[in-house]
C-alpha cells in the first residue's frame, strides 16, 4: 500500500544558499522569461495571421514547467497536451523551429504539418504536443511502460490540466500505472479553468492531488507560482518514481493570464483575480525579486538577460516568417513509414 | 528603430474590429506584456498586449474606431534610445506582414484557397511481388494456431515484441490465440489488461513511441470502439503530425465481424472503418497461411496495422508453410480460384463462402475467379483490374454493411481504373443493412450466404 495523498503544505519560501543555487536561480529566470517573452511574440503574430488555428498560450504557468525540468536527467521522457510551447522551450528545443511551426513552415519541428499543438522532439524526449484532452495521459504512462520494460531507471513526466483530470482514460491510466508500478508523474497543471469552466464546475472531487487516492497513488499539492517549490516537490515525486515505487501525483496550482485559446476573451473570470495573480504572484517577478533582493544579479546584469532573450525571440519570428512553406510535395510524405 | 503595433486579429476569421479603449497615451512607457488597449468585434472583447517595450509616440487610430482592419498600425513606439518626435515623424514600415507572405513568392505554388489545378497525385507506390507459390513442407494447423507460432516466432526474433490485452496470459486468450505464450515468455512479455480498452490502447501507443513493439489483442474489435481515439488520433495520425519524426510500430488485432448468435453489439465488421483512415495499414486473413505469414509481416511493419481475424475461422485448418522465415507481402490479394467468366472480390471469412458459391457456379457452367483480398489498406487494385480485364464482370463480397463499405470502394474503383472493361455494373453483395438480429433465422438472413454470392455472379453474367 503506498503512502496515501498528504495534504496540502505551506512552502516556506525558498531561499537559495550556496552558489549552485545563485546559479540555478538565474537559470530559472531566464528559462522563465524565455517562455514568457516567446508566448507574447507568438500571440502578436497570432494577431498578424502569421499563425493560424488554435494556440494556446502558457503566459502565467512557466514556474511548472521550469522547475520541473530542474528534476529530471537524461533519457527521462516529457509528454503533455496542447498547451505545449513552455515545455519545448523547457525541454531545450530550439525556439526557432517552435516558431515556425505555428506559423506553419518547412523549418519548424513538424516541417510546418502538425502546428501548435502537435510538435515532437525525439533528441529531447519530448513526446508532443497531444491535441485530444487527456489522451497524452495513457501515452505517458506507455512511455513509462517502455522505460520499465527495457530495464532503464528513468521517468515519464506527464503533464495534463484539471480539465483532462476528469477523463476516463487518465484514471484508465491510473489504475495501471499503480498496478505495475510504472515511473510516471503524473503533473496536473491545475490553472483552475478547463477552457471556461471552473475547476468547482466541474470536478466533485477539486482537491486534484487526491484523484490517484482510489488506485493508492501519493498525490502533492504545490504552489505552481513558484518554481522553487516546484522544484523541491518534483525531486520527491521523480525519486519516487525512479526508486521503483511507481506512479505520483502532483498538482500545481497555477493560472493562465491569457484566455484557453487566442479567441477566447475568457469573460468567466473577472479582471480583479486575472490581475491579482499578475501583480502579486507572477512567478518570474517573484524569480526577478528574489533575485535582487539577495544580491544575486544587479540590475545591468538582469537587463542583459532580458536582452539577449529579445534577441532570441527576434531571430525566431524572424525565421519563422522567412522559412518557406512547405514544399507541396511533403503533402504526400510521412503518411506511412517507408511507403 | 521606432515599433508600428498592428490591430491584432482575435480568432482566424476576424478581419476587422472596433478600437474600444485605450490604455495608454502619447509619451507612456510601455513594458511588454503590459496591456496597451481593448479591442472589439461582434463576438468578443480582447485585451491588446504590448510585447516590445518603448515609449507611446503617436496613437495612429483614436478610441472609438469601428472597423478597423486586421494589420492597420494602430500606434507608434519609440525604442529605448530614440526620441518620441522622430518616432513619431519617421515610424518603420510596419514589420513585415501581410498574413501569406511566402505564398506570394514565385517559386512555391499557393498551396492556400482553392487549387487551380488537380491536386497532385499521391505518389504511386509500387504493389508489392506477389509472394511466390509455395513448394516447400507444409503443416496442417487451424488459424487460432497459425496466429500463435505467427506470435510465437516474431517474439523470439524480436525482444522489443510484446503481447497486452485482456485475458491473454493465465487464461491463455479469450479464444486461446495466445495459447502457451505466457508459459514461453513470461510475465513481462504477455501481458493480462485490465477491461479498460481506451486505457491500455493509448498506453500501447506510448510503448510503440517509446520503442517497443506491442502486440495489443482486442477481445473482439467491437470492444476496440473504446478505444478509437487512440487508434485513429494518436497512432495513425502521429507520424505525419510530426514531420516524419515519430514512429509508432503496433499491431491492433482480434476478431472482427459476427461470431454466432452474439447479437448486434458483439457482431460488426470494422473493416471499412480502420480502411477509411490514412497512416494505418489494415489486413484481413482468410487462411492459417494468410494469418501466419501476414501477421508476421504486420509485426515487422513499423507502421501501425489493424489486422482484423474471425472468430469462426479460428477452428479452421489449412496448409501452412513450415519455414519460420515465411513472412507474406502486406499490399497483395491473392486469387484462390483462376476463373474465366466472373470475378469475385471477398476478404476474411467470406473468401470460404465464395469459393463454396464458385463450386456451385462451376456445376452451372459459370467459370468463377475468386481473389482473396487479404489487404485492405493498401489495396490491391492492380490484381483485381488484371482479373477484370479477363472475366470483365465484378462481384464484391463483405459481411459488413453496405453504405461506404469496402465493396462501395470496390466499386468506385473500378469505375475509375477498369470501366472500359466492364461489361456489367459491379453487384455488391454485403450484410443487410440492419443492427445484427440474434434469432438464428435472422442472423442467417442477415449475413451474406454463398446463395446470394451465386445470384449475383450470375445476375452479372445476365443469366
Amino acid at each position: 500500500m503506498a503512502k496515501p495523498a498528504t495534504k496540502p503544505k505551506e512552502s516556506a519560501p525558498a531561499a537559495p544558499s550556496a552558489p549552485g543555487d545563485a546559479e540555478q536561480l538565474k537559470r530559472f529566470y531566464r528559462d522563465m522569461l524565455l517562455i514568457r517573452r516567446f508566448e507574447e511574440r507568438a500571440g502578436q503574430l497570432y494577431g498578424m495571421g502569421l499563425i493560424g488555428g488554435f494556440c494556446h498560450l502558457y503566459i502565467g504557468q512557466e514556474a511548472v514547467v521550469v522547475g520541473m525540468q530542474s528534476t529530471i536527467q537524461l533519457g527521462d521522457s516529457i509528454i503533455t497536451s496542447y498547451r505545449d510551447h513552455g515545455h519545448m522551450l523547457a525541454a531545450g528545443m530550439d525556439p526557432k523551429g517552435v516558431m515556425s511551426e505555428l506559423t506553419g513552415r518547412s523549418g519548424g519541428y513538424s516541417k510546418g504539418k502538425g502546428g501548435s499543438m502537435h510538435m515532437f522532439s525525439r533528441e529531447k524526449n519530448f513526446f508532443g504536443g497531444h491535441g485530444i484532452v487527456g489522451a497524452q495521459v495513457p501515452i505517458g504512462t506507455g512511455l513509462a511502460f517502455a522505460h520499465k520494460f527495457n530495464g532503464k531507471a528513468n521517468v515519464a513526466l506527464t503533464y495534463f490540466g484539471d480539465g483532462s483530470a476528469n477523463q476516463g482514460q487518465v484514471y484508465e491510466a491510473m489504475n495501471m500505472a499503480a498496478l505495475w508500478k510504472l515511473p510516471v508523474i503524473y503533473i496536473i497543471e491545475n490553472n483552475r479553468y478547463g477552457m471556461g469552466t471552473s475547476v468547482e464546475r466541474a470536478s466533485a472531487i477539486t482537491e486534484l492531488f487526491r484523484h490517484g487516492e482510489a488506485f493508492g497513488i501519493p498525490g502533492e499539492r504545490v504552489d505552481g507560482m513558484d518554481v522553487m517549490a516546484v522544484r523541491s516537490e518534483g525531486l520527491k515525486a521523480v525519486e519516487h518514481a525512479r526508486a521503483g515505487n511507481g506512479p505520483y501525483i502532483l498538482e500545481m496550482q497555477t493560472y493562465r493570464y491569457r484566455g484557453h485559446s487566442m479567441s477566447d476573451p475568457a469573460k468567466y473570470r473577472t479582471k480583479e483575480e486575472v490581475d491579482k495573480y499578475r501583480n502579486e504572484r507572477d512567478p518570474i517577478d517573484h524569480v526577478r525579486k528574489l533575485l535582487l533582493d539577495q544580491k544575486l544579479i544587479d540590475e545591468a546584469a538582469l537587463k542583459a538577460v532580458d536582452a539577449e532573450i529579445r534577441k532570441t525571440i527576434n531571430d525566431a519570428a524572424e525565421f519563422a516568417q522567412h522559412s518557406p512553406e512547405p514544399d507541396p510535395s511533403e503533402v504526400w510524405t510521412d503518411v506511412l513509414v517507408g511507403a | 528603430m521606432s515599433i508600428s503595433v498592428l490591430m491584432p486579429a482575435l480568432s482566424p476569421t476576424m478581419t476587422e474590429g472596433k478600437l474600444a479603449k485605450w490604455h495608454v497615451k502619447v509619451g507612456d512607457e510601455v513594458k511588454a506584456g503590459q496591456v496597451i488597449c481593448e479591442i472589439e468585434t461582434d463576438k468578443a472583447t480582447m485585451e491588446v498586449e504590448g510585447v516590445d517595450e518603448g515609449t507611446v509616440a503617436q496613437i495612429l487610430i483614436e478610441e472609438g474606431a469601428e472597423g478597423v482592419k486586421v494589420n492597420t498600425p494602430i500606434c507608434i513606439l519609440a525604442a529605448e534610445g530614440e526620441s518620441v518626435a522622430d518616432a513619431a515623424k519617421a515610424p518603420s514600415p510596419p514589420k513585415p506582414v501581410a498574413s501569406q507572405p511566402a505564398a506570394a513568392k514565385a517559386d512555391i505554388p499557393n498551396t492556400k484557397g482553392q487549387p487551380k489545378a488537380e491536386p497532385a497525385a499521391p505518389p504511386a507506390s509500387p504493389a508489392p511481388a506477389a509472394e511466390p507459390e509455395w513448394t516447400g513442407k507444409t503443416q496442417h494447423m487451424t488459424v487460432r494456431e497459425a496466429l500463435r507460432d505467427a506470435m510465437a516466432e516474431e517474439m523470439r526474433r524480436d525482444p522489443q515484441v510484446f503481447l497486452m490485452g485482456e485475458e491473454v496470459a493465465q487464461y491463455q486468450g479469450a479464444y486461446k490465440v495466445s495459447q502457451g505464450l505466457l508459459e514461453e515468455f513470461g510475465a513481462k512479455r504477455v501481458i493480462d489488461t485490465p477491461i479498460t480498452e481506451h486505457g491500455f490502447t493509448g498506453l500501447g501507443v506510448g510503448a510503440a513511441f517509446g520503442g517497443l513493439r506491442p502486440i495489443v489483442e482486442f477481445m473482439t474489435f467491437n470492444f476496440a470502439m473504446q478505444a478509437m481515439d487512440q487508434i485513429i488520433n494518436s497512432a495513425a495520425k502521429t507520424h505525419y503530425m510530426s514531420g516524419g519524426q515519430m514512429t509508432c510500430p503496433i499491431v491492433f488485432r482480434g476478431p472482427n465481424g459476427a461470431a454466432a448468435r452474439v447479437a448486434a453489439q458483439h457482431s460488426q465488421c470494422y473493416a471499412s472503418w480502420y480502411a477509411h483512415v490514412p497512416g494505418l495499414r489494415v489486413i484481413a486473413p482468410w487462411s492459417a497461411a494468410d494469418a501466419k505469414g501476414l501477421l508476421k509481416a504486420a509485426i515487422r511493419d513499423p507502421n501501425p496495422v489493424i489486422f482484423l481475424e474471425n472468430e469462426i475461422l479460428y477452428g479452421q485448418a489449412f496448409d501452412v508453410p513450415e519455414d519460420p522465415d515465411f513472412v507474406l507481402p502486406i499490399g497483395r490479394a491473392k486469387i484462390e480460384r483462376p476463373g474465366k467468366d466472373v470475378t469475385i472480390a471477398a476478404f476474411s471469412i467470406m473468401v470460404g463462402k465464395a469459393l463454396q458459391a464458385a463450386t456451385e457456379l462451376a456445376k452451372q457452367g459459370i467459370d468463377a475467379e475468386v481473389i482473396n483480398l487479404r489487404s485492405l489498406r493498401p489495396f490491391d487494385t492492380e490484381t483485381i483490374v488484371a482479373s477484370i480485364k479477363k472475366t470483365n464482370r465484378l462481384v464484391s463480397v463483405e459481411e459488413g454493411w453496405p453504405f461506404a463499405g469496402i465493396g462501395s470502394e470496390l466499386a468506385a474503383q473500378m469505375m475509375e481504373q477498369a470501366f472500359d472493361w466492364l461489361d456489367a455494373p459491379v453487384k455488391r453483395v454485403h450484410g443487410l443493412d440492419v443492427p445484427l438480429p440474434y434469432a438464428a433465422n435472422l442472423e442467417r438472413l442477415a449475413l451474406p450466404q454463398p446463395d446470394n454470392i451465386v445470384e449475383a455472379a450470375r445476375a452479372v453474367c445476365y443469366r
